[in-house]
């Protein structure tokens, strides 16, 4: 348990100082970022209650908008996601959730990219609704949305392919 | 009682969920009001320190670009020493309006720069043990980045142009018509110039200048060229678009200009 919770507390701050001191600054085309530390939220532990997902997500946005002065922009959108995760995990990966065996690197492709795609959308919505907070900027928002999210997605399913185990 | 104990056990999370929520979206509306947006800032101890390590790295690998700049704007002064030694030859007295009030002038590195939201910041690694304070200007040898808005000992908060919020008061070089200077989103070497009279005369490739009257920045600061423009639907006014010197997307050094009567002048407006 205490190994577990210095890996967790070692991938939170990696992930945070990544997206801050890197990624914020990619600005690809001029605009498009990837939000790629909501990985984090990703990889928790199926097992981990569920107030427990919705309090780190919510300490690992309020850590990038303290870095990047967007006041609760990123801790909204993360808890959004964090909250919705059981939901979005039973309708991603079915009834081998419910017998809680998902394990985030052992899942098939398709239900892999099912998940990550429902979450980084939703993600990157709630947050750059919040961060034009207007609805007159609606084309912006969405495409602001669209092209991060492909961004993100993509960052996201090459670092897990990267890392996942070899199977016995 | 044991009802309502039941129900915060079972919506536990959701309750949580919402709690936690609410204060996000109130940090996210006082991030989005210029007067209260002092809440959760960056200019602390451990993000400034952050960022200063990785600007540190990041520097090295703008130091032509650096040089380069610092030789332009050598270039730019030694011009202008030179035409004013010649002019005092003439014994031509030099029109002092533009510099009355009296200015210091502080330098300091910017260590993180946003560009693509629509309420960007700035943060610099000088802050109040240098004299630095809230509304103070920003510029570079370009022309104008912003204003202080928050200071810790450290580092200060510099609210970009590139910030919604901001209105800076500007006029046109060859006229004294003046008016107001907003961004709306978008290209980030580009704002919008309101309220500018019809009666104006406005050309393409005209230059824009600071019009000193907030006393933030002295007058005749450059902030960049008309690029376009059109009357609003009243034809009262023009909306101007300007295209600005600096490229805010890569800005390094900047100087801080502290008004040292502003007090004084605060004063005076307070007694009326």
């Amino acid at each position: 348990m205490t190994n577990d919770f210095f890996i967790y507390t070692g991938r939170f701050i990696f992930l945070v100082l990544l997206q801050v001191v890197l990624l914020n600054h990619i600005n690809f085309l001029g605009y498009i970022n990837p939000y790629f530390y909501i990985l984090f939220i990703l990889i928790l532990p199926v097992s981990l209650p569920s107030w427990q997902v919705i309090i780190l997500g919510f300490l690992l946005g309020l850590s990038i908008d303290l870095f990047g002065d967007s006041g609760g922009m990123h801790a909204a959108a993360c808890l959004v996601i964090a909250y919705f995760r059981p939901k979005l995990l039973r309708a991603s990966y079915g009834i081998s959730y419910d017998y809680q065996t998902v394990k985030f690197h052992d899942t098939s492709m398709k239900e892999r990219v099912v998940f990550v795609i429902s979450m980084t959308l939703i993600h990157h919505l709630v947050l750059f609704s919040l961060v034009f907070f207007n609805f007159s900027h609606l084309t912006l928002i969405l495409k602001n949305t669209l092209y991060s999210s492909i961004f993100t997605i993509f960052l996201i399913m090459i670092t897990a392919s990267l890392f996942q185990r070899v199977k016995r | 009682m044991s009802n309502i104990i039941d129900f915060f056990i079972r919506y536990k999370n959701t309750l949580l969920f919402l709690i936690l929520f609410l204060f996000s979206l109130i940090l996210t509306v006082q991030a989005h009001s210029y007067q209260k947006s002092k809440f959760i800032s960056s200019a602390n101890f451990v993000t400034g320190g952050i960022y200063n390590i990785s600007n540190n790295i990041e520097k090295y690998f703008g130091l032509r670009e650096t040089n380069q700049r610092l030789i332009d704007e050598n270039k730019d002064l030694r011009q202008r020493l030179l035409n004013f030694y010649i002019k005092t030859d003439d014994f031509v007295f030099p029109d002092t309006t533009g510099f009355a009030a009296d200015y210091s002038v502080y330098n300091a590195n910017v260590i993180s720069n946003q560009y693509i939201n629509l309420d960007n910041y700035i943060l610099i690694d000088r802050g109040a043990k240098d004299n630095i304070g809230e509304d103070q200007g920003v510029i570079t040898s370009k022309g104008i980045v912003g204003v202080i808005e928050k200071t810790t000992k450290n580092y200060a908060r510099v609210i970009s142009i590139l910030n919604s919020q901001l209105a800076i008061n500007a006029q046109l070089k060859n006229s004294d018509h003046f008016g107001t200077l907003t961004w709306k989103g978008g290209d980030p070497n580009e704002v919008k110039f309101y309220d500018v009279p019809s009666l104006a005369e406005v050309n393409k490739g005209d230059t824009i200048i600071t019009n000193g009257r907030s006393f933030i920045f002295p007058k005749g600061i450059p902030i960049g060229t008309v690029k376009d423009y059109k009357l609003d639907a009243g034809e009262d006014f023009y909306i101007i678009d300007v295209k600005l010197f600096n490229d805010m997307t890569n800005i390094g050094n900047v100087y801080i200009i502290e008004n040292n009567d502003k007090p004084e002048i605060e004063k005076l407006n307070h007694d009326e």
